[in-house]
């Protein structure tokens, strides 16, 4: 039985930049734990000389020209942003005040 | 009118016996008088849809050479950007953004005349089986509407159900558009991965991830296929090469000689009855016709479903982190942009895409990434190589397409392992990247809801399926003497 912890779970919130209630970290502490055990089945079969498939394509990087084509408008580009200045978009603050 | 297939209305418009404004001012009236109730649409484009059949009608009227679906209405999932309209993904976390660009496929369907009549409904970014993850509340299915419709892209399915649409837009990550298709008894098909631009395709797991058409008869999800398919350089991932001839295939439907096999692993246990009885009576369809039936054995499809929820939800952590409050989307709370963006997140996703962002996390984390992540990708080349080796056996391969009909609204909301199951075999297509298409089957002795059936075609052969689809669909529309969806319950009535 995989054991995933409440603060096991408070500590993946964190990296994965999600607040968390208190309700939300017991329950899903408890479903990881049983969805883990779930998925643990491909261990059984997962033998060493067998090569990892990442992607179903045998894919190759796509290289384009490095030329100038029409994109989108400083306008267009922040019609979306929840908020903006002089054509850029304008966010909370990054560093802390000692850095 | 709204009853015909796309194809029959194309052939109206043809003739000039309706105009593609009466056309979609018909599905709009439908959409009005049902949707209450169904709840497939998110936003309906009323004065965008309007202005799409004026321009085609016009261009009809100076005898401009039109493609073959030019004119006929369409629906599509709110996981395709479409300038200037809403698209949300089902999900609080895009509320109100409106692209500034349009996806692949919506270029394409408008240079093919194709009127978009609006968003469709879906399982918060596309994560689910039954389109009750949608922030907008759950889609009703047209056959029963205590019941799911199936996910992620019930919206899609239900509106044609519902003559709402007689063509939608589905992707299918796991069987989003298939499963969905088995349920309200319409047709769904997920071409090869690559066979369908993703550009403007909001990712889930990208490389699982492929759009394709929902219909009521194979005939017309294979013309829509023709016209959003084939190479796009705007996809890294886009196959460089002609789309597969689906609806000369489609017309073709002619399978004598052609080898079938059943996939042992995808029947028997946990499958309703009613679903394998109906499976059992198409293979008998088939092999009147002429097609070879014999039995495959695919022994690492077992732990598909097992390599789905990791490699899924690891490229969903991955991909679901754009979602930040800084360049477009909602933004809640205040503070430095650490704090704006864990407020933003918790309170803009949904409790399964957290699920899975979560459960992303924890298998890509250092110390566990090669036992999970590293074991489901290899468990992703033993489900290829089954493919491999079942392909040599048989041109096609087929399963029922969901183990069970459309359950109750809210009867797996809280089980999500039960949830997952809905998928196990759709999945193993997506993993090793080929061709699934989904027809109904025909309607399961216990409920009397629409189960479907599923073909399997190996990479850029799609084709086939839709051969075998068409050869099925004629077989039995012969025996039940007119179409499954004339058995559905009339919607609207007061």
């Amino acid at each position: 039985m995989s054991n995933i912890s409440r603060d096991d779970v408070a500590n993946l919130a964190k990296l994965a930049r999600i607040d968390m209630s208190a309700d939300e970290l017991d329950h899903l502490s408890n479903e990881l734990s049983v969805i883990l055990d779930a998925v643990a089945r491909v261990q059984e079969v997962a033998a060493a000389d067998v090569p990892p498939t990442s992607h179903p394509l045998p894919l190759k990087n796509v290289f384009r020209e490095d030329e100038v084509r029409p994109s989108l408008t400083p306008e267009e580009s922040l019609s979306g942003a929840p908020a903006s200045e002089e054509q850029r978009f304008k966010v909370p603050q990054i560093l802390g005040e000692e850095q | 009118m709204i009853k015909s297939s796309a194809t029959q209305m194309a052939a109206a418009l043809a003739k000039g016996e309706v105009s593609s404004l009466e056309l979609t001012q018909l599905h709009l009236d439908q959409i009005s008088k049902v949707d209450s109730q169904v709840n497939a649409f998110l936003f309906v484009d009323t004065e965008g849809a309007l202005e799409q059949a004026k321009q085609v009608d016009a261009k009809r009227q100076k005898g401009e050479k039109l493609s073959p679906l030019a004119g006929v209405p369409l629906a599509l999932k709110d996981v395709m950007t479409q300038k200037g309209v809403p698209t949300t993904c089902g999900s609080k976390m895009l509320e109100g953004w409106r692209p500034p660009y349009d996806s692949t496929v919506v270029t394409r369907l408008k240079e093919n005349g194709v009127v978009i009549l609006g968003k469709t409904n879906m399982d918060e970014f596309a994560m689910g089986s039954s389109t009750e993850n949608s922030a907008y509340g759950p889609t009703h299915n047209p056959w029963d509407l205590t019941r799911i419709p199936g996910g992620s892209g019930g919206g899609s399915s239900a509106a044609l159900a519902a003559f709402e649409a007689p063509l939608a837009i589905g992707t299918d990550t796991g069987g989003s558009i298939r499963q969905p298709a088995a349920v309200t008894g319409t047709v769904g098909v997920k071409p090869t991965y690559g066979g369908v631009s993703r550009y403007g395709l909001v990712a889930f797991s990208s490389s699982l991830d492929q759009a394709g058409p929902c219909a009521r008869t194979v005939l017309d999800a294979a013309y829509l296929h023709e016209a959003i398919g084939g190479y796009d350089k705007l996809d890294s991932t886009s196959i460089n090469a002609p789309i597969p001839p689906v609806v000369a295939a489609a017309k073709d439907g002619n399978v004598k000689g052609m080898k079938i096999g059943v996939i042992k692993e995808l029947q028997g246990d946990g499958y309703q009855p009613g679903v394998l009885e109906l499976f059992n009576q198409s293979l008998e369809l088939l092999a009147a016709q002429g097609a070879e039936i014999v039995e495959v054995s695919c022994k690492y499809f077992d732990y598909a479903l097992a390599a789905y929820y990791l490699i899924a939800p690891s490229e969903c952590s991955s991909n679901l982190a754009r979602f930040d409050a800084m360049r477009y989307g909602i933004r809640v709370g205040e503070g430095s942009a650490e704090e704006v963006m864990n407020k933003t997140r918790q309170v803009g996703f949904g409790r399964e895409v957290k699920r899975r962002i979560i459960l992303g996390t924890y298998a890509l984390s250092s110390g566990y990434y090669d036992a999970y992540y590293g074991s489901a990708q290899k468990v992703r080349t033993l489900i290829s190589r089954d493919f491999e080796n079942a392909f040599q056996q048989a041109d096609v391969l087929v399963s029922p397409t969901a183990p069970t009909t459309a359950f109750k609204i809210g009867e797996k909301a809280n089980d999500p392992i039960a949830m997952y199951l809905n998928d196990i075999a759709t999945i193993p297509t997506n993993l090793a990247g080929i061709g699934g298409m989904s027809l109904p089957s025909g309607l399961a002795k216990e409920d009397g809801l629409p189960a479907g059936f599923q073909i399997m075609a190996p990479a850029m052969q799609d084709d086939r399926m839709y051969k075998a689809g068409a050869a099925l669909e004629a077989a039995l529309l012969t025996k039940w003497g007119k179409p499954i969806l004339d058995s559905a319950p009339v919607l609207g009535a007061k």
